[in-house]
């Protein structure tokens, strides 16, 4: 027994070292950089690091800092929790009366309850997967849009920059310190979720339905870190926090909104004439959907609901005509889905990395002066 | 124009020479530094030498480049073409480096308005490299020093503008920099904050030994501070050297100017008495302090400041003759006249009460050299302002003492 627990004390302990000595590593990498920078000798470059890596640091705790105290992040952090809630007391509303009326036919309740209970829309609630979608973006430009243009307008930028940091420590600190929030907010939201929903609805999450939450989190993260990149390059380009607010705000709308719009008319411009044939049907559909998937609402709509519905199969039209000509219902196993939404994942975190890298650029030719 | 360069370029090793001291090493150093932003020059081949320990006064009125050359000073700018050096160190290449020594405390400094002015130091400190511990521990002291304690834990956002400027320097104190450079620290400050803090400039230079470079327009602030001064119009130094020395300069072109006032003697003892003291041709510093402790109440009337302007006006070369409001006649001529009224005065039965020399003046030698310098019209007009602005200034100080 006790070597028992000497070795279970042990363990975590090692697992926890060599997370710790991965994670600097990581660390290490992106802070890192070899090549040294014209005028610096090796030495010199190793203690520049050093200073600069520790302004990171406190930089990063302080804008982290920042953020969590803010009123308005527990402003919007309440309406997502409340929301989510309510989106929680909706769907297992509706998802106990598709299991009466399932019973009353004498019929067994389909698999993946507790993935349900996130994606099920009640009776007049939306489902907590169509608010992340909505209000996601909204809780990302909240962290992102006066992160440079409020630095400048308070008069702390300059002294900021006569730190010794080199300056793209700055846009760095604080796009991390924003995503970090980004991640704990979708994390406690996801945590707050399963655990009412465990305990309210009394069904019992399998080990795949823990993965696929997870993952549908992870992406939930990205999907709110492309808005807050956004709303970082916007922060960059204007002066002022109300037009950057105002110009990400109707990025997004354009983009959650509008673009499908722009889609179809395009689409059907493009094929669908009068004497449309099937295969220009299938073209209309495909170009609608490419240029559908410009938009991060799009994407992530469609990866979360082949994630979060394991009997969604495919995302191409061709899965319709599948469907019609009489392929078996059943579900895909984790590995499949997922290798349905690889595109759609990567695609997003290509768009984290480009608005980023636009707001980096802008930051780093930007006139520090006030 | 070409002879004011060489002048300019020439000057620190003229200093230097005259000085004779081995330890005042170079450590700013700017060469052929140029700024372009588009089509305009903000600063035009500047060369620079600042040498340790000293305060070195940036004068210039706004949009002259002294704030673009302290941005670059600090690598925050890059320069379109030429070099600066802090400590051997480039400021653009290693610009980092630069910052670990240099201290910064730009015009209208900002805080984070949500935290208190403690912590703001703090976080500067840690900036820097200080742990908590001792961060807390430097800013209490610093916080003392520029007397902001009473304040510390309030919010930035309620502060004043004179509270923010004093929380930046010890906020440029928390690095415990070598180097200072502050732009405009004093810029919409009352008079009593602009003393203090005006003291407190000398103090970080006098007492802790660091070089300061201060960029202002305020000219009776730097000649207050500063031990030399250059003076930038639209991107170039036109001069640079001490104070008397500038005043020097403009002596030598044939520039004298002098400010007095005389009553009529009643009493030949006093009088007497009196010449001992105001002997012309003494140094500099003892004639103003003279000047000040014979400075009196006796009002000068209309006929006797008529008579006074005719006499100077006989005397040769003298080209302008002026009237302050305090009843001083100001007079600049072509040569060295002060041995001549003198006589002139007595002669007539005057008292001369107050001599003043006036080519060591900042603000006249700040307008002479603009106006070589070809500034732009409007300047008269606006050195006339801020003459009147001063005054009124000098005014309420001595009141306030």
């Amino acid at each position: 027994m006790s070597i028992g627990t000497s070795t279970q004390a042990a363990a975590p302990d090692a697992g926890k070292k060599s997370t710790g000595h991965l994670l600097k590593k990581i660390v290490d990498w992106f802070m890192e950089d070899d090549d040294l920078l014209p005028g610096e000798t090796p030495e010199s470059h190793a203690t520049n690091v050093r200073t600069n890596r520790r302004g990171m640091a406190v930089l990063y705790r302080k804008e982290l800092a920042d953020h969590l105290c803010s009123r308005r992040f527990w402003a919007l952090f309440a309406l997502l929790m409340i929301v989510s809630v309510a989106s929680l007391y909706g769907a297992i509303g509706s998802l106990r009366q598709t299991a009466l009326a399932a019973q009353s036919q004498g019929q067994a309740v389909s698999e993946f309850q507790f993935l349900k209970l996130f994606t099920t829309a009640g009776g007049s609630i939306y489902s907590f997967q169509s608010f992340i979608g909505f209000l996601g973006p909204i809780f990302g430009i909240m962290l992102g849009f006066d992160a440079i243009n409020n630095e400048q307008a308070q008069g702390t930028l300059n002294r900021l920059a006569a730190q010794p940091i080199y300056r793209d420590t700055i846009i760095n600190a604080k796009f991390l310190a924003g995503a970090t929030v980004v991640f704990l907010t979708v994390f406690s939201l996801g945590g707050v979720l399963s655990g009412l929903g465990l305990l309210l609805s009394g069904t019992k999450p399998v080990a795949e339905e823990w993965a696929r939450l997870v993952i549908f989190l992870l992406l939930s993260g990205v999907y709110i870190s492309v808005w807050l990149a956004i709303s970082v390059l916007f922060s960059t380009l204007s002066r002022h926090a109300a037009t950057s607010a105002l110009s990400s705000i109707a990025l997004w709308l354009f983009l959650t909104m509008f673009l499908s719009l722009v889609a179809s008319g395009l689409a059907n411009a493009m094929f669908v004439g009068t004497h449309a044939s099937a295969q220009d049907v299938i073209s209309a559909y495909r170009v609608q959907t490419g240029i559908n998937r410009i938009s991060p609402y799009y994407l992530f709509s469609e990866a979360a609901s082949v994630l979060m519905n394991p009997n969604v199969r495919s995302l191409d039209i061709m899965s319709l005509v599948e469907y019609q000509n009489g392929a078996l219902a059943s579900y895909l196993s984790l590995g499949q889905s997922l290798l349905q939404i690889w595109p759609h994942l990567v695609a997003m975190i290509m768009e984290v990395v480009i608005g980023f890298a636009l707001a980096y650029i802008s930051f780093m030719r930007k006139e520090i002066r006030a | 124009m070409t002879e004011l360069q060489n002048r300019t370029v020439g000057d620190p090793t003229d200093w230097r020479s005259e000085r004779n001291e081995g330890l005042h090493e170079i450590i700013i150093r700017t060469n052929e530094l140029v700024k372009q932003y588009g089509d305009v020059t903000a600063v035009d081949h500047l060369n620079l030498e600042i040498h340790k320990g000293e305060v070195f006064g940036l004068l210039g009125p706004n949009g002259a480049g002294k704030t673009t050359t302290t941005l670059m000073l600090l690598g925050l700018t890059d320069p379109t073409s030429g070099t600066a050096e802090i400590n051997g160190l480039d400021c653009t290449r290693d610009a980092l480096a630069v910052k670990k020594i240099v201290g910064y405390l730009p015009d209208n400094v900002g805080f984070y308005p949500d935290m208190s002015g403690r912590e703001n130091l703090i976080f500067s400190g840690m900036m820097n490299g200080l742990t908590r511990k001792e961060a807390e521990e430097r800013a209490v002291g610093l916080l003392e020093r520029v007397g902001m304690t009473y304040a510390a834990d309030r919010k930035t956002g309620t502060y004043s503008r004179g509270m923010r400027q004093r929380l930046g320097i010890a906020d440029v104190l928390m690095k415990d920099p070598e180097i200072i450079i502050m732009d405009e620290p004093t810029l919409g400050i009352d008079p009593s904050g602009m003393r203090e803090l005006t003291a407190l400039i000398r103090e970080l230079s006098v007492k802790d030994g660091r070089t300061i470079l201060i960029s202002s327009h305020e000219l009776y602030q730097i000649q207050e501070i500063s031990d030399r001064v250059g003076i930038f119009v639209k991107g170039r130094m036109i001069a640079c050297g001490r104070i008397d020395e500038l005043g020097q300069q403009l002596q030598n072109e044939g520039l004298y100017m002098v400010d007095f006032r005389a009553e009529k003697m009643e009493d030949d003892q006093h009088a007497a008495e009196h010449r001992t003291v105001v002997e012309p041709g003494t140094a500099r510093g003892t004639m103003n302090a003279s000047a000040e402790t014979l400075a009196s109440d006796h009002g000068t009337s209309t006929a006797t400041i008529d008579e006074l302007k005719s006499l100077v006006r006989g005397i040769e070369g003298v080209r302008l003759v002026g009237v302050k409001e305090d009843g001083t006649l100001h007079v600049e001529s072509g040569r060295d006249i002060r041995a001549e009224l003198f006589r002139k005065l007595t002669d007539s039965g005057y008292l001369l009460s107050e001599l003043h020399e006036r080519g060591g003046d900042l603000d006249e030698i700040y307008r002479k050299y603009f106006e070589k310098a070809g500034g732009d019209e409007n300047y008269d007009n606006r050195t006339e302002h801020k003459s009147e602005k001063r005054s009124l200034r000098e005014k309420l100080l001595r009141h306030s003492r």
